[in-house]
């Protein structure tokens, strides 16, 4: 069956069985990752492009990963700084990109709306990988799908979600991934990091974490950067983990069951704790892992594959 | 003039009357303290084997809480130290203090808030609470770490002595000030608009006098008046000098703003008529301005637009005061007569009954800052003033417990002081 979407281009756009279509459809490819020989040739002879403007070195071999994992090429077009003051727009990108016939971009851009830009210029599919503050869809599903394979159906299971809500794309994604999987969501971060109008996102808004840390079954962990906050928004980064860190004291104190995640990268002693990744119950590893299988599905979904039954 | 101090197991005060500021009464009754708690208050009390204090004619209410004052240290102990602004403060009636943090350095962490207490409990005279820095340094520009100040006893912030003038950097003071459901005092000033320390009206006109008009005041208030709506803070208006200020909190007030506010002795007593010789002891920011804006500002005090008063203490030695207008630091003492004054200015001219301008200097700023409210009542803790209406005393300078005399009144005769503290099974007589 193939999905009704063409693009990847945030999870606001899908429903919850395009979201289990993609998750189901990663199971398998999941199972693909543990043989020896981790390949299908399910995409030979296609080619994506990682269009990234902000680097990362994680999520574009992540996506290069899943691609050759599907016999497909993953070609990297990194637009630094220089490319772009030369005067390259991203439409001018886009069109050079769809007379070399990529099948599929994987783009990445400061700005929110620039992958929804570009499918309206190109043939190829486009996958969101993180536009701005806006979404990280990719990321909502491979939480999403880490969080199913340790837990089961999340329905009505509580996550909270700790941080910079405000600028993070990947807390947007996860609010409307896990409500949409019928989970109950709490953000938690200072007032200054968290949105006017947060709650209609669908989830609950706190600012103390002891509040609310002690009743959720999932502990989402996100980073906070005191590059992108500026200085306005917190004291310090002392303070920020005092008051919302997950600290080993908080740790101790969590129900043997709880489960932590975070995205990625991990600023250690600021968010959480070095005792936190000897945490039996943190997923952060699988995550990583559960990522590729994740994207080799939605490649392998808008590339036109069929689902496999 | 140094108070006599001693411990006083049980004690009983009698023959006075006691105020209620909650209730805004006032009634004859005997008050037994042990063990630093009150144990009864009433008529016919058993008191076995306790001391006595003769209270007859005399009144005797819960201490008062000053939340603004300058305590110079540490940087400035040539003008006042924690220790002998406490007394000074113990003397005017003022057990609770809240020192702010515009000190050399200013308090902008935890081991300086921590400083200032220990120093105060050091002193054993009024109680350090003090308010930590809106932003670091005091520069206007980068949160502070409140979170670790209120841990450490701060009981609120503000950059008072100069504004945050910044509106983002005021925004986010007030958003993170709600983690820790604290106020935000603010010192209303729009800089640009004043060039010097006078109010803009007739004296400064007449005396060719550099100023500032009362729209710097108001427009800054305004501007914190809505952000602290849109972010759901607690702001609270450091010393109101204007009637526009006063007309734009009663009006937020009636739309539900959580905004407080206070005001200073000075302002509710003095005019900028008081500036014709130059005297700098009425050089102060905001500055003193018209009649009608000092009549606006008892009537905000009796209708509770203006919640506090409060003294602004600002100590300056001798050195500094004795100047040109233009280079005298802005600021006077005010421990001391801040009583005397509201009492004169406010209760014998039927403003206000007693009991409710005691509520102005007990009630309201232990609400806005979430210190207990030490009502007389059994079960209280013992935090109690008694004070001697009847008393006319002149405050001369020989009497002055501050370390700084910078005080317009200095030589008057005023009515009504301060004859006991008792904190605890602490009893200092003055």
């Amino acid at each position: 069956m193939k999905p009704r979407f063409k693009h990847l281009l945030g999870i606001e756009g899908l429903d919850r069985s395009d979201i289990l279509t993609i998750l189901d459809q990663a199971r398998t490819f999941r199972e693909v990752l543990d043989r020896p020989i981790p390949v299908v040739p399910a995409l030979r002879g296609k080619t994506v492009v990682n269009l990234f403007f902000e680097a990362s070195t994680r999520t574009a071999t992540s996506f290069q990963l899943a691609a050759s994992r599907l016999s497909a090429q993953c070609v990297n077009f990194s637009r630094t700084a220089s490319s772009v003051s030369k005067g390259e727009t991203l439409l001018d990108t886009a069109r050079n990109i769809e007379a070399m016939r990529a099948e599929g971009i994987i783009i990445r851009h400061s700005m929110p709306g620039a992958p929804h830009f570009l499918a309206r210029h190109v043939r190829a599919f486009v996958v969101n990988a993180g536009d701005g503050a806006h979404e990280h869809p990719t990321q909502a599903l491979l939480d999403a799908f880490t969080l199913r394979d340790k837990l089961g159906d999340l329905k009505g299971r509580r996550i909270l979600i700790v941080g910079d809500i405000a600028h993070s794309r990947v807390a947007r994604s996860n609010v409307f991934c896990f409500t949409r999987l019928g989970a109950k969501v709490a953000v938690c971060g200072p007032p200054t990091l968290i949105p006017r109008y947060c709650e209609e996102l669908g989830c609950e808004v706190f600012c103390r974490i002891d509040r609310v840390l002690y009743e959720v079954d999932v502990v989402n962990m996100l980073r906070v950067q005191q590059e992108r906050i500026g200085v306005w928004c917190l004291p310090t980064l002392r303070e920020y983990r005092e008051l919302y860190g997950l600290t080993a004291e908080r740790l101790k104190k969590l129900a043997p069951d709880v489960v932590v995640t975070h995205p990625g990268p991990v600023n250690w002693g600021v968010e959480m704790d070095f005792d936190v990744a000897e945490f039996p119950q943190a997923l952060i590893m699988s995550q990583v892992t559960n990522g590729v299988a994740v994207r080799m599905a939605v490649l392998y979904l808008l590339a036109g594959g069929e689902q496999t039954p | 003039m140094m108070p006599e101090k001693s411990t006083v197991r049980k004690l009983l005060l009698a023959g006075g009357t006691v105020i209620d500021p909650a209730a805004r009464t006032a009634r004859r009754a005997d008050v037994l303290l042990e063990n630093g708690r009150i144990a009864a208050v009433g008529t016919g009390l058993r008191t076995g084997d306790a001391e006595r204090i003769d209270c007859t004619g005399k009144h005797i209410s819960p201490g008062f809480v000053d939340m603004h004052c300058h305590l110079r240290e540490p940087g400035r102990e040539d003008r006042e130290t924690i220790a002998t602004g406490a007394l000074s403060a113990l003397s005017g009636g003022f057990t609770r203090i809240c020192p702010m943090p515009n000190t050399e350095p200013p308090v902008d962490t935890e081991a300086q808030v921590r400083f200032q207490i220990r120093r105060g409990e050091e002193a054993g005279w009024a109680r350090i609470h003090p308010v930590g820095c809106c932003t670091k340094g005091r520069q206007g520009r980068e949160l502070a770490e409140m979170g670790a100040m209120v841990a450490a006893g701060a009981v609120a912030f503000s950059d008072d002595g100069d504004p945050v003038a910044d509106a983002m950097v005021m925004r986010r003071c007030l958003e993170y000030s709600k983690v820790f459901d604290v106020p935000v005092l603010s010192h209303c000033e729009v800089r640009e608009l004043v060039e010097g320390c006078a109010n803009e009206g007739w004296m400064s006109t007449r005396l060719g006098l550099k100023a500032g008009p009362d729209v710097a005041e108001s427009a800054q208030a305004a501007r914190d008046i809505l952000l602290a709506e849109f972010t759901g803070a607690r702001l609270h208006i450091c010393h109101v000098s204007a009637r526009a200020t006063v007309d734009l909190i009663r009006r937020a007030k009636e739309r539900g703003v959580s905004v407080t506010a206070e005001t200073c002795p000075h302002y509710f007593t003095l005019t900028e008529a008081a500036l014709a010789d130059f005297d700098t002891n009425y050089r102060v920011n905001p500055p003193l301005r018209t009649e009608a804006d000092r009549k606006a500002i008892v009537a905000g005090l009796a209708d509770g637009t203006i919640d506090v008063i409060a003294t602004d203490h600002a100590p300056h030695i001798k050195g500094e005061k004795e100047s040109e207008w233009d280079n005298a630091p802005a600021g006077m003492i005010g421990f001391e007569t801040a009583f005397s004054l509201g009492y004169e200015q406010l209760v014998q001219s039927k403003v206000m009954s007693l009991p409710d301008c005691i509520a102005r200097l007990t009630l309201a700023p232990a609400r806005i800052l979430n210190l207990p409210v030490h009502l007389i009542e059994p079960g209280s803790e013992v935090d109690i003033v008694i004070l001697d209406l009847k008393a006319s005393w002149t405050y001369a300078p020989e009497r002055v417990l501050s370390k700084s005399a910078n005080s317009p009144f200095l030589g008057l005769t005023l009515r009504g002081r301060v004859t006991n503290a008792i904190l605890g099974e602490t009893v200092v007589s003055f």
